[in-house]
């Protein structure tokens, strides 16, 4: 399942909507990504991200098609919050249920890795100095890159 | 042909986007952006880094060697930053 939203979420909610009446999950990863104030001089008054609607959902979607590929998930999530955001607020939610815990461990881990280099979001800071687009980082595109090898193996 | 632009491109073009007509000599992705390019100050500047411009073509990531034949909508963004 995947949401791009303006709001927040509640990550205890989503965990209890997606795993409600299931006796089959034994394993439940979930990573939250928040407004880290970054800035080196002056703090971050607030973070605006712009995204691409219609490719947003197509792209988190197929993202989340190959992590269901990948391994035996018995259940997933990923909201993306857009929007005007401050240091603290949550960005982004990814929640997977398996079985055993290895295979939530690495489609969370996987799904994250690849959303950061390839979900069109692009965030901008705005600070006292002013405004400014956030840089993409290279090691992002390690991070994605290294789940193109052959598949490890997973319970 | 139904052109879209985000984040500092769309701000450098001023523009977010526009249906044009594109000429007829124009095959891929990389002969749009110079194309855009010759459209002005505001192109020119929004495309002078073409190299690290990503494109997509309706909705799906493409290279900037990839034909635009059947494209209904293209988009030029920088390299993403969500998550």
């Amino acid at each position: 399942m995947i949401r791009v939203q303006e709001n927040d979420f509640d990550i205890g909610k989503e965990v209890r909507d997606l795993t409600a009446g299931r006796t089959d999950i034994g394993a439940i990863v979930t990573f939250t990504g928040t407004v880290r104030d970054s800035a080196k001089d002056g703090a971050i008054a607030s973070m605006t991200l712009e995204h691409y609607p219609g490719m947003t959902e197509k792209e988190l979607a197929r993202i989340e098609k190959e992590a269901n590929a990948r391994w035996p998930l018995q259940a997933s999530l990923i909201i993306h919050r857009y929007g005007r955001l401050t240091p603290g607020d949550n960005i982004v939610l990814v929640v997977t249920a398996s079985a055993h815990r290895h295979a939530a461990f690495e489609a969370a881990e996987f799904l994250m890795d690849y959303l950061k280099t390839n979900a069109p979001f692009w965030k901008k800071e705005s600070s006292g100095d002013g405004e400014n687009w956030v840089d993409a980082r290279q090691s992002d595109d390690g991070a994605s890159e290294r789940w193109s090898g052959p598949r490890k193996a997973a319970e | 042909m139904k052109l879209l632009y985000f984040a500092w491109v769309r701000e450098k073009a001023g523009i977010d986007r526009e249906d044009v007509d594109l000429p007829d000599d124009i095959e891929t992705i990389a002969d749009v952006m110079a194309w855009l390019k010759t459209r002005g100050p505001e192109f020119e500047s929004a495309f002078e880094a073409s190299n690290v411009i990503r494109a997509a073509i309706d909705q799906t990531h493409v290279k900037h060697t990839t034909a635009i034949a059947g494209a209904t909508e293209i988009a030029f963004f920088p390299p993403v930053t969500g998550g």
